[in-house]
């Protein structure tokens, strides 16, 4: 890892032709350029108290692991546009890896936060980014412990790529592992599905409609660690990200010995998303989600799981939209609205528009 | 073979209209229809609306169908 | 009345089929329907109502998938296109994977090619607006639904003077393709249920020779829940009574005796028929829509000069087969094995109304 930290004297600002400061090769170069960008950006935004060591790694004493193990997980993020509605690529940055320990069971604490960036960016776009990043992380009680920065000559990557790295610490108590998942158990979603994707294709204008949508990317860090508290019932967790819906529940039944069964009329879709889909030819259960998390529950508990889940901010529409099976093993199968059903395969393929 | 669905008219410009499903606004072309006003369905298809929906036969069917359903 | 959830209702569909139950139990052949149209077969699978079925009623998929009946030789000729450096390929969505001889345009695009994705033909006139540098050539693919919107957008072309936008005509028309099903007799099939928006174009009466010199029986369907099983409905009646056959329309709200004669003035004055090959089926005499001579300029395959690969077949696809109805993907070696979404083989598998990628993806 290249370190943002070596001491050098500040440069003045560069100004481009059009009086707007860019993101030039040199700010990645490791000279002056750089030490500005750190100093009164980063450090800056992100400062802590381990960050502010500068030291070529980051080192973490205090490390509360007694009796936890650890959690440690990697992202990288590319989107476009940079902003969207209901967030922006720093913000998701965040969201999604403090997300991937969340749905372990873990309790997020440090990030590290790498960016890949295209020379020519404007400084402002970088500068409302790690804003947004400095802001997710201090409301989900997450430190950014470590950085990386790097420019690439122009057209050699789109506009600006982050990378995060996550650690997390969950109780040695905590038994959330797909292996646990019996028939019986059952499926509960906290919230309408689909609305990120089609955030992301309304704002980049290609199908030229307007909307409404909002990207539901959120850290769900706070309600699952409220469902934990509550219940030794959770199975299983995982957030349908890349693919949707049906694919993370492709992703739960692959190589085990059940199936499940969701029912169509029960998971939710917001009326806007339902109608993007009919329009384009999209499967909202293949749509991405930023927000969503699928927690697989004993039927013992599910109630009070529910009851939690929708008391929280990110759970008000929370539903059982399925349960585990006996059979068909390793199958994911979906009642439809007429009662009929029929099997829920993966996503093969990027969903393009359609007319037929 | 081809995907088309109702929508509803909501605003009128020459051969463009405003069309509405769900909350979901879009803009397109009317050059194929003649005699459209606003508060219309018509079955959009590939950004031109291909006809206007009617509602009696609409009703029509439905209430023959809703009839069946309960004579059953 | 907002015409889409009232036609998914559960009750009504369920009884619906108990009517069916009811007047077919005691018909003592199997009776075989043929959905014509990719997306009631689509319709069909998503919704999970071949499980609810009759068993003696069959259903069978045709050839109305406008991607899954164009032969590679269309596909090659617009990938060679997609290659040179002053075009821009414009395409809906469905084409972007199928398979050609060697090639497909999302790989194309992969190599740097211009290839956009695009939900009208309106869109690539803008897109010919912002490059006048390029040539930009629209994949003209579809049916009757599609060729009206291709034919006014080569008008507002003309009168704007947009000189850089080309149609590569490989459109096509339904009722030439029925009358090649039922002339051979193979398959044998009792009843069409007729493609609800084509015929929201054409109306009722180009089938009309069906019923007459065919005595098929024919229902045009809308294509929810309640329009398809309706349809099924309607059809099995006129089989199991044995009346004299008609065309019937259920997809009433929509389709209309007449058809949009607006929409069909249009695609009269812009196209003229020719015969056309379609995969699986041949050619049909009539059957495709070349540009006339007075929107000649438009015409990529007459303005733009370029050298097309041999096409090559692949030879373990059965793809025309399964079109005809004659077998399906069941029967072929290369299903689920060589040939899956992510590797299609054949167009039937690429298609997302492909009978092949509805097998694959709703299937048992």
């Amino acid at each position: 890892m290249l370190v943002w930290f070596h001491q050098r004297v500040p440069a003045l600002l560069i100004l481009s032709m059009e009086n707007k400061e860019k993101i030039l090769l040199a700010h990645g170069s490791g000279g002056s350029l750089m030490h500005d960008l750190i100093e009164k950006l980063f450090k800056k935004s992100f400062g802590n108290e381990i960050l502010n060591e500068l030291s070529d790694s980051a080192l973490i004493k205090s490390l509360p692991a007694e009796g936890h193990d650890l959690c440690f997980t990697t992202d990288s993020y590319t989107v476009s546009p940079l902003f969207f509605p209901g967030g922006d690529i720093g913000k998701l940055a965040v969201c999604g890896t403090i997300n991937d320990l969340a749905v372990m069971g873990a309790q997020p604490l440090y990030l590290s936060c790498a960016f890949l960036i295209e020379e020519g960016l404007d400084y402002d776009i970088l500068e409302r980014l790690t804003k947004s990043i400095a802001q997710t992380a201090r409301q989900e009680k997450v430190k950014i412990a470590t950085g990386d920065f790097k420019v690439v000559e122009k057209n050699n990557l789109d506009k600006l790529f982050i990378n995060t790295s996550g650690i997390g610490i969950r109780h040695a108590g905590v038994k959330i592992h797909k292996e646990t998942i019996a028939p019986g158990d059952k499926i509960i979603i906290n919230g309408s599905i689909g609305e990120h994707g089609l955030a992301i294709l309304a704002a980049r204008g290609d199908f030229d409609f307007q909307s409404t949508i909002n990207s539901d990317c959120a850290s769900l860090s706070g309600m699952i660690a409220k469902i934990i508290q509550v219940s030794r019932g959770i199975k299983f967790m995982r957030d349908p990200t890349r693919g949707g819906l049906a694919t993370t529940l492709n992703e739960i039944v692959l190589g085990s010995n059940f199936g499940i069964r969701i029912f169509e009329n029960n998971i939710p879709i917001k009326e806007e998303v339902r109608a993007a889909c009919e329009i384009l030819g999209f499967d909202p259960l293949y749509i991405a989600n930023e927000g969503k998390v699928v927690v697989i529950v004993a039927e013992k508990d599910v109630e009070v799981i529910l009851d939690v889940m929708r008391r929280d901010a990110l759970g008000g529409e929370s539903q059982i939209i399925g349960k585990v099976v006996k059979e068909p093993k390793q199958k994911v199968l979906l009642q439809t609205r007429i009662a009929g059903t029929r099997i829920l395969d993966m996503l093969t393929a990027e969903q393009f528009p359609r007319i037929c | 073979m081809c995907l088309a669905v109702p929508m509803k008219i909501m605003e009128i410009k020459a051969n463009q209209a405003l069309v509405e499903l769900g909350g979901l606004r879009k803009k397109i072309n009317l050059g194929l229809l003649e005699k459209i006003s606003v508060g219309d369905y018509v079955v959009v298809h590939a950004g031109f609306a291909i006809q206007k929906l009617d509602e009696k036969e609409a009703r029509k069917t439905l209430s023959a169908l809703r009839q069946m359903s309960e004579a059953l | 009345m907002r015409y889409i959830d009232e036609y998914r209702d559960r009750g009504i569909t369920q009884k619906l089929i108990k009517k069916m139950l009811n007047i077919v139990s005691d018909y003592s052949s199997p009776i075989v329907l043929m959905e014509v149209c990719g997306t009631h077969t689509m319709s069909i699978f998503r919704s999970g109502l071949r499980n609810y079925l009759p068993d003696n009623i069959r259903l069978i998929s045709g050839p109305g998938c406008p991607v899954c009946v164009t032969p590679n030789s269309y596909l090659d000729k617009a990938i060679a296109y997609a290659r040179k450096d002053d075009v821009i390929i414009v395409t809906f969505g469905d084409m972007i994977r199928v398979p050609g001889s060697s090639s497909n345009l999302e790989k194309e695009k992969s190599t740097g090619r211009q290839v956009r994705v695009v939900y009208s033909c309106l869109d690539a006139l803008s897109i010919a607006q912002d490059n006048p540098d390029k040539k930009v050539i629209f994949l003209g693919v579809g049916f009757e639904t599609t060729v009206p919107t291709l034919a006014a957008t080569i008008k507002i072309a003309k009168e704007k003077k947009i000189r850089n936008f080309f149609v590569f005509s490989g459109h096509k028309v339904i009722p030439p393709a029925m009358q090649a099903l039922v002339k051979e007799r193979s398959p044998h099939i009792d009843g069409f249920i007729c493609p609800g928006h084509v015929s929201t174009i054409i109306g009722s009466k180009p089938y009309e020779f069906i019923v007459r010199d065919y005595h098929v029986p024919c229902v045009i369907a809308g294509f929810e829940p309640v329009d398809v099983t309706q349809a099924i409905f309607m059809l099995a009646q006129q089989i199991v009574e044995k009346k004299s056959p008609v065309v019937e329309i259920q997809y009433s709200r929509s389709v209309k005796e007449e058809g949009n004669r607006k929409a069909l003035d249009l695609m009269e004055e812009v196209f003229e028929s020719e015969d056309s090959n379609w995969r699986g089926l041949g050619i049909i005499p009539e059957s495709g829509l070349k540009i006339k001579q007075a929107f000649s300029d438009f015409d990529a395959e007459l303005s733009i000069e370029v050298e097309v690969e041999m096409t090559k077949e692949d030879k373990g696809c059965i793809c025309g087969a399964i079109l005809r109805g004659i077998k399906t993907p069941l029967d072929c070696v290369l299903f689920k094995k060589q040939c899956r979404p992510e590797n299609p083989i054949g167009a039937c598998m690429v298609s997302s109304e492909g009978t092949c990628a509805a097998y694959f993806k709703y299937g048992k």
